[in-house]
């Protein structure tokens, strides 16, 4: 079954970028907190908390059809299988996501969640999690 | 590893411009306090005022920020206005990586603006924009205004003062990111002379990822040391609070401006109840999964008919010492409150609160008056010091400006200075005996930091001067190794010499990795001697009759050994700055 990167308890985040860092570093390959799958930010002040940017995991994933090339197309479950190699980086779906899940560095190349799942280890207060897919279209349809 | 070098941006404040340096000394300053002691002899002018527009202010980070977890901090360096010496402090929150991915080693800011204003730096911009509307400005307001004015991704730091610092007290600090602190010796007021009030660093560089399979293999070790042992329990836990209980068991907690070293009161006021009364939720400094911030809450009803508001508060063991049991507040409501109004003007929660204290005691004695203070001081009245912080936050009056400079200062012109509760500075909350004040004493930061002495009282019972100061060298060695990574201090038992070697390997510093041992005694060295060749002289400091009354675990304080040890140690830094490189 097909699983996808959840954030269910986000409320007890502490901004530490565990997460985000760790993204970046395994699955981007880089030393930062903007070429991840998941990025955090203070909701509005510190004393507000904390809010995770990341991919929600759309069926049918309006980034996908807005890329041009396909280097974008639809995962099974939500979301989308990157190919870097075919992307020119024309950011299209950046501006096509809802949520801004996707980050677009100086160069052009974007970055995106392709729930893996790597993160959620890392987080010390278990704000992450991997679901799988059905049982999130239920939950939502009642919520 | 990001550059064999370092890179550097000098603001020049005065002329509007800024500069990229390029510098070498990576293999030998490293970063941190290292990088920062380099800085202030390159860009420094000790033989001028801490207020003369020339002198630097200084931010660094280390070779491994943003490599590993709990390399969270940044190293702020400066003349100090409280002693108008080089000093050094140290501050987690967001700083560190911001700066760190603003692709720079270090900030320096030199110079004076002619108006208020505030620095915007990212990793490709810089902007300084006048912000005469900020004037007196509290330091949460001042918060909410720059993140309004200033667009970016989130992912950056926010540094800035409140009206202490404007009006230049040596005792006010630089807040960063509301809840953490480059607190101690004055920083706020190095800033403010510059008439810069914010700092807004963001952080948007994007660096590789080490080569080699060495790196991920070295950070799953420590990142599981981190969070598999529980080694970090205790700050994860009860926080730095859990020393409340602990410290007045063994009669090293100050109460009421150190009239007493312990009080059965405590239970009112230690760590548990304040976690159980007040704590809201953690937090962390960014790359720290470890989240050791308690954010504490305060509810307060502010008209009838339950009209409330509330307040969020950060709270660790030091405030808790200096505006609870120092001031006899024993009440967690009480503490956050004051605590509150410290950190709005922009005030060292830590020094505010022993100048209270000094200022109840000197009230108690008939040397002041409602007259000099503005409102009735008494210890245990937690409404009348939160007025109190406000007027001394805001140097209302000439009582106040110069208690701000520091309490000996206020204690020199109205008496009482056998009772100041100042070691070098004012006091951190360890009455745990004469290692202790003679460390803080004669520190190099006057902090508690510097080294475990308050660690080392509390398991020798006997005297040992020589022990003491071998011990004081050794401990402080080791954590300016620490602080020129730029590590958080609570990680040093997990980053020993040998894991710190590994993880220098394996982001491609071998050379730092294969020196590691002689490393922090060079920037031991360097920091003691930036600092003599400042006007150090460890014969002007004095210990107060007050720490040579109190009784402690050991029973009373020895007099003559205090004295001697202080001679002594004062003595083997000297020699200590002067012997060869
Ligand atoms: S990147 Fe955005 S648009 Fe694409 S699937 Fe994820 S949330 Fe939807
Ligand atoms: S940037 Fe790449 S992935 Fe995104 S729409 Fe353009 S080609 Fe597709
Ligand atoms: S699930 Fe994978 S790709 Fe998505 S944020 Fe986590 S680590 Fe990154
Ligand atoms: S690892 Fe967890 S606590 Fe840390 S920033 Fe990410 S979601 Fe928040």
């Amino acid at each position: 079954m097909k699983k996808i990167l959840i954030t269910p308890k986000i409320d007890r985040c502490i901004g530490c970028h565990s997460c985000s860092l760790a993204c970046a570093r395994l699955v981007h390959k880089r030393i930062s907190w903007d070429t991840a799958g998941i990025r955090i930010h203070s909701s509005g002040g510190l004393t507000t908390g904390f809010t995770a940017n990341h991919c929600l995991a759309c069926d049918p994933a309006p980034c996908a059809e807005a890329c041009p090339t396909d280097a974008f197309s639809q995962r099974k479950g939500g979301g989308v299988i990157v190919k870097k190699t075919l992307c020119i980086n024309c950011g299209d779906c950046v501006a096509a996501c809802p949520v801004d899940a996707i980050f677009q560095d100086l160069s052009g190349e974007v970055f995106v969640c392709i729930h893996c799942g790597r993160c959620v280890e890392f987080c010390p207060h278990n704000c992450l999690e991997m679901k799988e897919v059905e049982n999130i279209l239920q939950e939502e349809a009642v919520s | 590893m990001i550059r064999d070098h370092f890179r550097v941006f000098v603001v020049n404040l005065s002329e509007g411009k800024g500069k990229v340096a390029k510098l070498d000394g990576r293999n030998s300053e490293v970063g941190g306090s290292g990088l920062a002691a380099l800085l202030f002899n390159k860009y420094g002018h000790p033989e001028k005022p801490w207020d003369d527009p020339q002198q630097p202010l200084i931010f660094a980070v280390g070779p491994l920020t943003g490599y590993f977890p709990l390399m969270s901090k940044t190293v702020c360096s400066f003349k100090s206005p409280y002693h108008d010496q080089y000093t050094e402090s140290h501050a987690g929150g967001r700083s560190a990586l911001s700066l760190c991915f603003s692709n720079l080693d270090a900030l320096v800011v030199v110079g004076r603006s002619d108006r208020l204003c505030c620095l915007n730096i990212s990793s490709r911009s810089m902007e300084i924009k006048k912000i005469d509307f900020m004037q007196g400005m509290d330091v949460l307001e001042s918060g909410k205004l720059l993140r309004n004015m200033f667009k970016g991704s989130g992912h950056r730091s926010i540094l800035r003062i409140g009206p202490a610092g404007e009006n230049g007290a040596a005792m006010s600090c630089i807040n960063a990111d509301t809840y953490r602190h480059f607190g101690r010796l004055g920083g706020g007021a190095a800033m403010g002379v510059k008439n810069l009030k914010g700092i807004i660093i963001q952080g948007d560089a994007i660096f590789p990822e080490p080569e080699g399979k060495e790196y991920s293999k070295v950070f799953a070790e420590v990142y599981n040391h981190i969070t598999a042992t529980d080694m970090m329990k205790k700050y994860h836990n009860l926080g730095t609070p859990t020393n409340l209980q602990a410290l007045n068991e063994i009669k090293s907690l100050p109460w009421r401006n150190l009239q007493a070293t312990s009080d059965s009161a405590i239970s009112a006021i230690n760590g548990e109840r304040f976690a159980k009364e007040t704590l809201l939720r953690n937090s962390a400094c960014s790359g720290c999964p470890v989240g050791c911030i308690h954010v504490g809450c305060v509810r307060e009803q502010f008209m009838a008919d339950h009209r409330y508001t509330f307040k969020q508060v950060a709270y660790d063991y030091e405030p808790i010492f200096s505006l609870g049991t120092m001031l006899g507040v024993i009440e967690p409501r009480g503490v956050l409150n004051i605590l509150d109004v410290m950190e709005k003007t922009g005030l060292d929660a830590m020094s505010g609160g022993v100048a209270l204290a000094w200022a109840t005691e000197a009230t108690e004695q008939g040397l002041i008056s409602e007259k000099e203070t503005g409102v009735s001081l008494s210890f245990g009245d937690a409404e009348a010091y939160q007025q109190a912080t406000d007027l001394l936050g805001t140097a209302s009056n000439d009582f106040y400006r110069l208690l701000g400079q520091g309490t000996l200062k206020a204690a020199a012109q109205y008496g009482g200075s056998e009772f100041a509760c100042v070691l070098g500075q004012e006091m951190a909350g360890y009455a745990t005996g004469e290692a202790f004040f003679v460390a803080q004493s004669l520190g190099f930061r006057h902090s508690h930091l510097d080294c475990g002495a308050y660690a080392y009282d509390q398991k020798h019972a006997e005297q040992n001067v020589d022990g003491v100061i071998d011990f004081l060298f050794k401990d402080e060695a080791e954590r300016c190794l620490m602080t020129s990574m730029v590590a958080c201090l609570f990680a040093r038992g997990i980053y020993k010499n040998d894991l710190l070697a590994e993880c220098l390997q394996s982001v491609g510093y071998p050379e730092l990795a294969a020196n590691i041992e002689p490393l922090g005694r060079h920037i031991q060295k360097l920091r003691w001697q930036t600092r003599i060749g400042t006007g150090f002289a460890p014969e002007s400091v004095t210990i107060p009759k007050r720490f040579f009354k109190i009784k402690t675990w050991k029973g009373p304080i020895d007099p003559e050994y205090l004295n001697t040890l202080k001679i002594k140690y004062g003595q083997a830094i000297m020699q200590f700055g002067e012997e060869e490189k």
